[in-house]
């Protein structure tokens, strides 16, 4: 393959002329395993050499579905100087933040040690991913804040994490996966909901995780478009779990961000709810409104990657009946599923709209990031 | 419409592509097997940058159990969310119908042919010797 010369920037407008972004859905990569060793002692760096990581799933490493491009990244993604795409803050600056007026960026590290079966291997794991987001992102670049990564199968090591940073400004959300061992409802989660609302971050369900269940309710499919587009019926169930246990009454002031598995779905996901709750109601009297109010009320949601009917104008009605204090624009860089802040939202919109989905809702969900 | 000379034509050797600009577009230029077609930079879809692309074959079914692989390194997939585009033709193959990307005729000219003029040469020295490539637009 002969590409002579980088198409960078490919944008066609300078930074300055465009709408200032905030990003829900970054992925910084390690550029190897050793980048989490200042932040893992000598007994979990030897386990490692010696045992590895499995994950709670049937393959030794890496996704179920290979991806349909390497590294599930853009092709124009990789570093200059070498690496994993992501792995680069000053490429990150140079191909995403600054060409995309990105303000507010939030990272989502993958791969991290959530999912991992080792319980006490998953939590050291996850709070190197936390420090090392610390050491090399946040603190080299204001705009971008973290995650506070956990291991949630075990919740109670998940909200001492969680607490570990409840007066750390550089943590905005915590961050789950969606393939959870049990709905995301479950009781065995709730600790983390509770030290979510306690600190006051939002948590974050971000496609993909290691459940070890198929990844569609009917089974494990033939092709990758059916796990791609499974990620929306896992995020259906993951949300309905969350309401119909009764989390939001239990966790007041708890805020959801559902990530990466699309939401034009909102909509009728809380019809059919709503419909089976009037008839079922008896059933979970803890439920005081109809599920689509909580819906509306306490969750959010990436918009990375939309929907795109034809027309492009069915968009509207859906984002009309969630709000346009709900979504919050996403790219999912360096992933190869990107969105385009330029060409992601080709509809006629108010300028206030406008402001909303592509920064306003992110600053007001995002803890301390009211700017 | 002008004449532009923006490669010699060794530059790019068959299988290969360039990124030129003509008159401010950005244009990829592909030769395949000594054909040379230009395309806009920019995917239809969300305006990734196609230079950047996979080159691959055409994988087509008349039904299911039935595969057929041909044009090897004709087609050119979006290098962000691998949008299928006929290189020859910049026709998509996710709707032929519909989307397609721009393209841009690209020929060979010999370098004597090319000092005589009237060609626009933005930022190639040229010379009687060579053998360059020029884009319409």
């Amino acid at each position: 393959m002969n590409v002579e010369v980088r198409s960078l920037p490919t944008q066609d407008a300078p930074a300055a002329s465009r709408i200032a972004v905030g990003d829900g859905d970054i992925h910084p990569a390690r550029s190897g395993a050793k980048d989490f060793h200042p932040w893992l002692s000598k007994r979990w760096v030897e386990h490692l050499e010696q045992y590895g990581s499995p994950s709670r799933q049937g393959w030794q490493a890496g996704p179920a579905y290979p991806k349909s491009q390497p590294n599930a990244s853009r092709r124009d993604a990789y570093p200059p100087e070498g690496g994993r795409p992501g792995s680069s803050l000053s490429f990150m600056q140079q191909q995403h933040l600054d060409p995309n007026n990105v303000e507010l960026g939030i990272l989502n590290p993958l791969g991290s040690g959530q999912g991992v079966q080792n319980p006490e291997l998953s939590a050291a794991l996850c709070h190197a991913t936390n420090e090392w987001q610390l050491a090399e992102w946040t603190s080299k670049d204001s705009r971008l804040k973290a995650s506070v990564v956990v291991p949630y199968e075990d919740a109670i090591a998940s909200a001492a994490e969680i607490r570990r940073y409840a007066d750390n400004p550089a943590f905005v959300q915590v961050l789950m996966l969606s393939r959870t061992a049990e709905p995301l409802g479950s009781r065995k989660y709730w600790p983390i909901y509770e030290a979510a609302a306690e600190v006051g971050m939002p948590v974050g369900v971000h496609a993909f995780g290691y459940g070890g269940n198929p990844v569609t309710p009917g089974g494990w499919p033939s092709y990758y478009i059916e796990e791609m587009t499974g990620h929306s019926q896992c995020q259906q169930a993951g949300l309905t779990s969350l309401i119909v246990e009764g989390v939001f009454e239990r966790f007041l002031g708890l805020k959801m961000v559902m990530i990466e598995a699309g939401f034009a779905w909102a909509p009728s996901l809380a019809w059919r709810l709503d419909k089976h709750w009037r008839t079922l109601r008896s059933e979970t009297p803890h439920l005081k409104r109809l599920p689509s109010e909580y819906m509306r009320e306490f969750v959010w949601w990436t918009t990375q990657p939309m929907e795109e009917p034809e027309p492009r104008e069915h968009l509207l009605d859906t984002m009309n009946w969630m709000g346009w204090d709900r979504l919050i624009f996403a790219t999912d860089y360096p992933h190869w599923d990107f969105d385009d802040p330029v060409h992601a939202l080709p509809l006629r919109i108010s300028e206030a709209q406008r402001r909303a989905f592509f920064l306003g809702n992110a600053r007001n969900v995002y803890r301390g990031c009211a700017g | 419409m002008s004449r532009h000379v923006v490669a010699t034509a060794q530059e790019i050797p068959p299988g290969g592509r360039k990124l030129v600009m003509v008159r401010g577009r950005p244009i990829a230029i592909f030769n395949l097997d000594g054909e040379y077609y230009g395309m806009l930079n920019r995917c239809p879809h969300q305006g990734g940058p196609m230079c950047e692309g996979l080159i691959t074959g055409l994988r087509e079914a008349k039904q299911p159990g039935e595969y057929v692989y041909s044009r090897k390194g004709e087609i050119l997939r979006c290098p962000w969310h691998g949008w299928e585009f006929d290189i020859k033709t910049g026709q998509s193959y996710c709707e032929p119908e519909r989307i397609r990307t721009r393209t841009y005729p690209v020929e060979v000219e010999a370098g004597t042919k090319v000092v005589a003029g009237p060609y626009v040469a933005e930022t190639i020295p040229v010379s009687v010797e060579e053998r360059y490539l020029v884009v319409e637009m």
